[in-house]
């Protein structure tokens, strides 16, 4: 059993004040913000638009590894889901391309929720499936090209604003909000916690843990079909090859520093967001300090092997304890 | 029955073994002398501390106090591999082997035969069948281990262990899962072993099987001895009473007041010929509100097969329900939740608990289950029912937000009779409600399940402590093999006419 | 029978998909086809050996791509820029490789983490560390690459056996025996038959694993050697996601993902079916090469239903005591 995080996320706050404020000695202008064209410019904001992706398929990966699963598939659905966002944005009305896009991503969910939930098969080998195959579907919807498109209403997404806020920040907000509302307002965060805890004593507890194991992909689904979306809408067209390439891998690092164990349990949606604006944070650190991008992979490397030890049961005695307690 | 049993240096010698968990003793100052040649019976029901005198002895778990000695000098190994070094071996009931290698390899697998590097396959194949052959099996011993019987895993297992000079072996619940030839085979082969010189305890619940077996039998009850004696010795209802035994605890000690049949209420749930093939042989059961109902036998005898079937864990493949008076289908647990069932399984951590979640999620989660995702409990609703059960069966400590693990078995136990409590079940199930926790708590369930059953609502209770079934139960019903052999009413439910059903001597599977 | 069935059945689709092809294109079914598909896929076939042993296992290892891509730029570096003979630098290399693969498997066994976690902080640093050595792609000019791109074993029929095929196939052979004709070899089915049975039976688990996972990126490194004689270039961004082919291949070809069942052919013939795909789409010159992934995606689907069913299967009651002569 893993040494769980505080919950209250005061480390994960105090990682992301401390990762603003090496960023702001790098560099000075950091916290400017200009209003210009009725929207915000500046590092800091930069740090929640270029956050946007990761952050919303945290949000459903979140979900996911709070059921005892993962779900690799996420950067080949967003792949897919851009491709035919952008493929149809100059032909057809925005309702639409939106709905095309979400209903890819929810029926990709829905495979992946089946082979795992119906076909027991494990997680991270039903989800590598459509990781595979997901980047070729998209290719096969580009044509292997990079479909740019001109269409001003898709290009919102990525580059519009609401009320100065850019627009992928009040998307991401949005669908935080929403999910937050969704699980928490209802029962389904407690059954979804229930389940990844022990699926035996929930089930046995009356608790319809297919159900709610199929639910989550769905939700991962469309989470990652909203972040295609948003990055198709930014580059004003579909890269097939590139678009969402190794994001799964952030997603899940997001909600790993999110506190979130990846055995299942209980989850935090809020800090996993924070989780991947953190991650976004030393990016934009990175590339302000002057140091070459590449630079980025190797700090990620370092994050990971910090938040396992600290997950790990042999490092800490405190967990040794708890976990001694627990079992 | 084998010879040899003179040696004066017994093989292996427990003295005052003692080990706690949390507080709890498993075992208090346990002995056992087992001798060279010589067949042990090890007996106990759930919970005696059969397994952590195993464990105890072996260096799986450290012991607190007490002193293992083997041929007369003190051994404290730390692990199983050290215990197998100094020749104890143990045969568990999930054979500990690998299933996907071949046979060949289970037997010989860390010391095969090698030339070069390599591994000489040929060689070691001739060596497996050889030693196969030596204890009645002629089997191919290329395929893979799970392409045969338990029967085959268990004797690759004593193989393997009689093949690295183990001299105690140690086979726990071996024949659990075999038929009556395989048990006979595995028997030939114990008897063998026993004349040449190897000691073994045999852990088992198969009565018959002791008698067919064993010599000597050692009974342990609640972590404590009872007794050792000779098998030839000991009739079979002295036994049945040693590992049932009373060790009376005040508050159960007199029989509720019968209700007299015709005060009950019409019948909540019937049960019609129901039963699944394999699992349990098909049974009638019928139980109405503000009656207890319970369900006596020895570990193994089909009680917790019994109350799976009917919540539903297990689909019957055979008979009906009648629900209220209405047919229904019982085929999962939320269709039985739906009915008005509840079940606390025997299992607490590992199919009752959810332990990261706090004692308020655990006791409002089959409620909110029933009333599904959309209408969830405001958290208030939650506090309330929460902090209700809290008080009324006397969690401790008191505090809704603490995560179940932390707490003691006792009140995780109260835990989940709430959880149950709170979705106001007609039929609740208890699967060994009083198991592992102390005597205080006991008390208490005890007392709840009466006054429960007071309020109108109908019990079906699963206990191993025959004077506690006795306490609260209107009716017994009496369990052995797998199948109902016995339903005591009125005056009949006492501990001698219930002994006597459970040990009756008929002729069981072996 | 069981164990082998699905070894066959991988052999079968190669078969008949080559049968298929060589009716389609007379020109197909030549020795010079052949040898283009070991000379192709031999980077792929080396690290998918190393990738057998650790799935069979029961583990994963996600680092494999980015080790190959590191390899690539330090031989490049050190060959090119400090002028390091070759074989010395291989050797180095692979010394790190060792290192590296060592220090994956001990914090998989001494922290108790998911291999899954452990060899994605791999599969980031191995990368990161490639891109800070160096971003572009370097040629390598030294003499001994010309002489080994210009030797061949010459085919009846036109195919050159090259020596990188050559070595991929004594890769294979040398596996092959390592795999089955060893302790150690044995003692990694039993690890992914059940660690804490292994464990019980008295093998050395942690030194086993470490090896395992030591093998692994040793390999990988070797096929990073391969990869630079095949391009002549040492690029951080080559081999990028060839874990995901590699672990494809190694499913398609029989491997149990879930550990314990598998063999070193069988991955050989994934790797073929995976090269076939593609020799198919260019010798169809109107695909595109975007259904290799599709295509892949499908057979790993098809694969792992296919195992699913047999665990199914094995499931029920077991044959009964056959042969059993009580004495």
């Amino acid at each position: 059993m893993a040494l769980r995080l505080p919950r209250s996320g005061v480390p994960q706050v105090l990682a992301f004040l401390a990762i603003l404020a090496v960023n702001w000695m790098v560099s000075a202008q950091f916290f400017d913000i200009r209003f210009q064209d009725g929207r915000l410019f500046g590092s800091l904001i930069d740090v929640f638009n270029r956050g946007a992706p990761v952050a919303l398929l945290a949000i459903g990966m979140v979900l996911v590894i709070a059921t005892r699963g993962i779900d690799l598939s996420v950067g080949a659905v967003m792949a897919i889901c851009g491709a035919i966002a952008a493929t149809l944005a100059d032909t057809q009305p925005l309702p639409v391309v939106i709905a095309a896009a979400l209903g890819a991503g929810l029926l990709c969910g829905l495979w992946n929720g089946l082979l795992v939930a119906v076909l027991g098969i494990q997680p991270i080998i039903a989800t590598l499936i459509l990781m595979v195959a997901g980047r070729g579907i998209a290719q096969l919807i580009t044509e292997g090209r990079i479909v740019t498109f001109t269409s001003p209403d898709l290009a919102w997404f990525g580059g519009g604003s609401v009320l100065g806020v850019p627009a992928p920040v009040a998307i991401t907000f949005t669908v935080l909000v929403l999910t937050i509302l969704l699980v928490r307002r209802t029962a389904l965060g407690l059954m979804i916690e229930a389940t990844g805890g022990n699926a035996r004593a929930s089930a046995l507890a009356g608790v319809g843990t297919r159900v709610m194991t199929m639910a989550v992909y769905v939700w991962c689904g469309f989470c990652s079909a909203l972040a295609g979306i948003v990055a198709a809408a930014d580059i004003l067209g579909a890269d097939a090859n590139n678009s969402g390439l190794w994001l799964e891998l952030d997603a899940i690092l997001a909600v790993v520093i999110g506190g979130t164990s990846l055995f299942g349990g209980r989850f935090s949606v809020v800090l996993a967001v924070l989780g991947a604006l953190i991650i976004q944070a030393m990016n934009t650190g990175i590339l302000l300090s002057g140091y070459p991008p590449e630079f980025n992979l190797v700090v990620k490397a370092v994050v990971v092997l910090v938040v396992l030890l600290m997950q790990s049961p042999r490092f800490s005695g405190l967990a040794i304890l708890l976990s001694g307690a627990r079992k | 029955m084998s010879e040899g049993v003179s040696s004066n240096t017994p093989l292996l010698e427990v003295r005052g073994l003692t080990k706690s968990f949390a507080g709890i003793r498993a075992l208090d100052g346990v002995d056992l002398t087992l001798r060279a040649g010589e067949i042990h019976a090890l007996l106990g029901e759930n919970g005696a501390g059969k397994s952590t005198l195993i464990k105890t002895i072996t260096g799986v778990l450290r012991r607190d106090a007490g002193t293992v000695s083997l041929d007369g000098s003190p051994i404290a190994p730390h692990s199983a591999e050290e215990a197998a070094t100094a020749g104890i071996a143990t045969v568990y009931q999930e054979v500990s082997l690998l299933p996907n290698l071949s046979v060949a390899q289970n037997l010989f697998l860390g010391r095969q035969p090698t030339r070069f590097g390599f591994v000489r396959e040929g060689e070691t194949r001739r060596r497996a069948r050889l030693l196969l052959r030596d204890f009645g099996l002629d089997i191919d011993v290329t395929a893979p281990l799970d392409s045969y019987s338990v029967a085959v895993r268990h004797l690759t297992a004593i193989a393997r262990a009689v093949d690295m000079s183990a001299r105690v072996l140690i086979l726990d619940e071996p024949t659990a899962s075999l038929d009556a030839n395989e048990v006979e085979i595995l028997f030939t082969v114990m008897r063998k072993l026993a004349a040449r010189g190897i000691g073994i305890v045999f852990v088992t619940h198969f009565l018959d099987q002791v008698y067919a077996v064993t010599d000597r039998i050692t009974v342990l009850r609640n972590g404590r001895l009872v007794d050792e004696r000779l098998t030839a010795e000991l009739p079979r209802m002295d036994l049945v009473r040693m590992m049932l035994g009373r060790e009376l605890v005040e508050a159960t000690a007199t029989h509720r007041e019968a209700v007299s049949p015709t005060a009950m209420s019409e019948p909540y749930a019937v049960f019609e010929n129901f039963g699944k093939s394999g699992y349990v042989a098909p049974f009638d059961l019928t139980v109405r509100g503000g009656e207890v109902v319970g369900l006596a036998g020895l570990l193994g005898s089909g009680r917790t097969e019994t109350t799976r079937l009917v919540f539903g864990v297990e689909k019957a493949d055979q008979g009906t329900v009648t629900i209220a008076g209405k047919p229904a289908s019982i085929s999962s647990p939320s269709e039985a939740v739906g009915h008005g069932l509840g079940y606390c399984p025997e299992e607490r951590k590992t199919e009752g608990i959810v332990a990261d979640l706090t004692v308020r999620e655990n006791i409002v989660l089959a409620l909110q289950a029933r009333r599904g995702v959309m209408r969830p409990l405001s958290r208030r609703e939650q506090d309330e029912i929460a902090n209700k059960f809290i008080r009324l069966l006397d969690i401790r400590p008191p505090d809704p937000e603490r995560p179940i693990g932390l707490l003691s078995g006792g009140n995780q136990q109260k835990a989940l009779l709430a959880r149950w409590l709170a979705t106001e079940p007609r039929l609740l199930i208890l699967d060994e409600p009083t198991r592992g926790i102390d005597v205080g708590a006991h008390a208490e369930i005890i007392r709840l399940i009466r006054q429960l059953c007071a309020d109108g609502m109908a019990l079906l209770v699963v206990s191993s402590e025959l004077e506690e079934i006795v306490a609260y139960a209107d009716r017994v019903i009496v369990l052995r093999d797998r199948a109902h052999v016995a339903c005591l009413e009125g005056d009949a439910v006492n501990e001698p006419t219930i002994l006597a059903a459970i040990a009756a001597d008929t002729p069981q599977a072996a | 029978m069981n164990r082998l069935l699905p070894v066959l059945v991988t052999t079968a689709v190669f078969l008949v998909g080559f049968i298929i092809c060589s009716l389609q294109y007379p020109n197909f079914a030549s020795t010079r086809v052949v040898a283009n598909l070991l000379t192709d896929n031999a980077f792929l076939g080396i690290v998918a050996v190393g990738m057998t042993f650790v799935i069979i296992s029961g583990g994963i290892d996600l680092s494999v791509g980015s080790v190959i891509g590191f390899t690539t730029v330090f031989l490049a570096l050190a060959i090119e820029r400090h002028d390091v003979p070759p074989l010395v630098a291989f050797a180095l290399v692979l010394v790190i490789c060792a290192a590296f693969g060592a220090a994956m498997g001990a914090a998989i066994q001494y922290f108790d983490l998911p291999p899954f976690i452990v060899t994605l902080a791999g599969l980031f640093l191995a990368r990161g560390a490639s891109f800070l050595m160096s971003t572009e792609s370097i040629a390598i000019n030294a003499p001994l690459y010309s002489d080994i791109a210009g030797y061949a074993i010459r085919l009846p029929g036109g195919g050159r056996l090259t020596i990188i095929a050559l070595m991929m196939l004594a890769v294979f052979v040398a596996g092959g025996v390592l795999l089955h004709f060893t302790r150690f070899g044995t003692n990694v089915y039993a690890l992914g038959g059940s660690r804490a049975s292994t464990a019980l039976m008295g093998v050395r688990v942690g030194a086993t694993t470490i090896r395992i996972y030591m093998l692994s990126s040793v390999l990988a490194g070797l096929s990073g050697i391969v990869f630079t004689f095949y391009t002549s270039a040492g690029y951080s961004l080559s081999a990028v996601g060839v874990e995901l082919d590699t672990i494809a291949a190694v499913v398609i070809g029989g491997t149990m993902l879930t550990g314990g069942y598998g063999f070193v052919f069988g991955t050989f013939v994934g790797v073929l079916i995976q090269g076939l795909i593609q020799t198919y789409i260019t010798f169809d010159g109107s695909l595109s090469s975007w259904w290799t992934k599709i295509a892949t995606g499908v057979l790993l689907f098809a694969f792992i239903a296919f195992q699913q069913l047999l665990v199914v299967l094995a499931r029920r009651p077991p044959r009964r005591v056959a042969g059993v002569v009580p004495s």
